[in-house]
């Protein structure tokens, strides 16, 4: 079954056309790795299905919810509890965490499920504990995120995401923001959620990365994909010039 | 006694009868004070949201608001309070009404700009995220906006305070009676300017009480970054 069913997806800011006629599946367990120039439109694309940007046209489906679709060429979006459920359903970890400053870590985990989902506050932290433990976080719990490094940030951000619950998780360039060091810790943990067979969009500048744990790899560029198949044959046999030139940019450093 | 009249050029029962005097003005500094506070701090808050707003219109009355009354002296302002309803209705106002009503207009445009600048310096991911993990709008404005402003409005907010105190003595130019106008009158009948200096020794004593607080409030938000 596919999660993520996105068709067509246009979209503009202006005069700039972002996305050119996108369309993407992503089935129940796969891990997809985004791969692309800065520039490409791989982020607002992640943007238009975590409903931060509006696409303007197209049809996106995002766990057997219909999110958008198109009518007379205009972007028809689903009801607000609708668009809420979708919300739910899919998590996002951000480039630059953004976790809530004000609140300790295990407040950061516990706080959407009790405001937003009615969890019980002890249900809620038995279950922020135990993702805070498999983060390898257990001892942060009452640290605040200023008193944490950049990976034990991400980490903690990507326990918020999954204290939700959710069936899908998109990654918007989450290793963008760390150190070279700390980048491991973060792909180590993506690894470990595709191993648990999480269903996963990962937008990534780490070529070994995407090599290693995506199932199916898409390169994107100028708004377009321009080529997507699993790692071995964009990495081992890319098809188009543009892919190999772009990966060949990265072999270089 | 003798010690008392040769450094304050004051004899000695008028200085004494000075200081509870002035104990009433400061107390009369204080109602002003905190009438101003208690009603220009919410409206200010009002203002920044009108400021931020989404409907151009509203802004834009909001803004014009704050332009009058930031680009006009306050102690014009004080006297349009006091005497504009007389010249236009033909009713005379509460003196200390008028007074009141004048620092909250004024303050009010203060704080709104003071909380216009604290709401928009909170970054955009604040929100994103907050929209990512299915709050509604009032909660994360709430829950996880709101907060992080506080902490950041709280240096600038106290300065406003402390000024505050000091503006009350503009209410001298309505014949409102506070602190300064005891300071006048002590200081005309014994030819002195000791009355004027315990005076600024009052003033300077209840601003170090705003700033001590003040000071207090951010440390004990100290917490986060």
């Amino acid at each position: 079954m596919n999660l993520i069913e996105a068709n067509h997806i246009e979209k503009s800011f202006g005069e700039l056309q972002v996305l050119r006629d996108i369309s993407m599946h992503v089935a129940e367990g796969e891990v997809v790795a985004i791969i692309g120039p800065s520039g490409s439109g791989k982020s607002t694309f992640l943007r238009c299905l975590t409903q931060l940007e509006t696409a303007d046209r197209g049809e996106i489906t995002i766990c057997g919810k219909q999110m958008m679709h198109t009518e007379d060429n205009h972007a028809v979006f689903a009801d607000p509890k609708t668009l809420h459920e979708i919300t739910l359903c899919a998590g996002l970890v951000f480039q630059n965490f953004n976790l809530f400053p004000h609140r300790s870590v295990l407040q950061n985990v516990t706080d959407a499920p009790i405001r937003v989902l009615g969890v019980s506050k002890s249900e809620a932290q038995q279950t922020a504990r135990t993702l805070l433990e498999k983060m390898n976080l257990s001892d942060r719990a009452d640290y605040y995120p200023c008193q944490l490094s950049g990976g034990q940030q991400q980490r903690v951000a990507i326990a918020r995401a999954l204290a939700l619950n959710p069936r899908v998780l998109f990654f918007d360039e989450p290793t963008s923001a760390l150190d070279p060091e700390l980048t491991g810790e973060i792909l180590r943990v993506i690894r470990q959620l595709a191993d648990e067979h999480m269903t996963m969009v990962v937008v990534t500048h780490e070529m070994a990365f995407a090599r290693d744990v995506a199932d199916r790899v898409i390169f994107m560029d100028g708004g377009v994909i321009v080529e997507q198949g699993r790692p071995e044959e964009i990495f081992g046999d890319a098809q188009n010039e543009r892919t190999r030139a772009f990966l060949s940019s990265f072999a270089q450093n | 006694m003798e010690f008392i009249e040769n450094i304050t050029g004051m004899d000695a029962t008028a200085f004494t009868a000075m200081i509870p005097n002035m104990l009433v003005g400061c107390w009369q500094v204080i109602q002003i004070f905190l009438l101003t506070v208690l009603f220009a701090v919410p409206l200010g808050f009002l203002v920044a949201l009108g400021r931020t707003s989404r409907f151009k219109i509203l802004s834009g009355i909001i803004r014009i608001y704050q332009l009058i009354v930031r680009g006009t002296p306050l102690m014009l302002q004080l006297m349009f309070c006091m005497y504009a309803p007389s010249f236009l209705f033909g009713l005379t106002p509460h003196r200390f009404a008028a007074c009141i009503i004048a620092f909250v207009i004024n303050y009010a445009a203060y704080f709104g700009e003071i909380f216009r600048s604290g709401i928009q310096s909170i970054p955009q991911g604040q929100y994103e995220a907050g929209k990512v993990l299915g709050y509604t709008k009032t909660q994360v404005f709430f829950h996880i906006i709101l907060p992080q402003v506080v902490k950041r409005v709280i240096p600038p907010t106290g300065s406003e305070f402390m000024v505050l105190v000091k503006d009350t003595a503009l209410a001298q130019i309505i014949a409102q009676p506070q602190l300064f106008d005891i300071a006048i009158k002590t200081a005309a009948k014994n030819v002195s300017i000791t009355p004027y200096i315990a005076a600024g020794v009052f003033y300077l004593i209840m601003s170090a009480v705003v700033e001590f607080a003040f000071k207090k409030l951010e440390s004990k938000l100290d917490y986060y970054r």
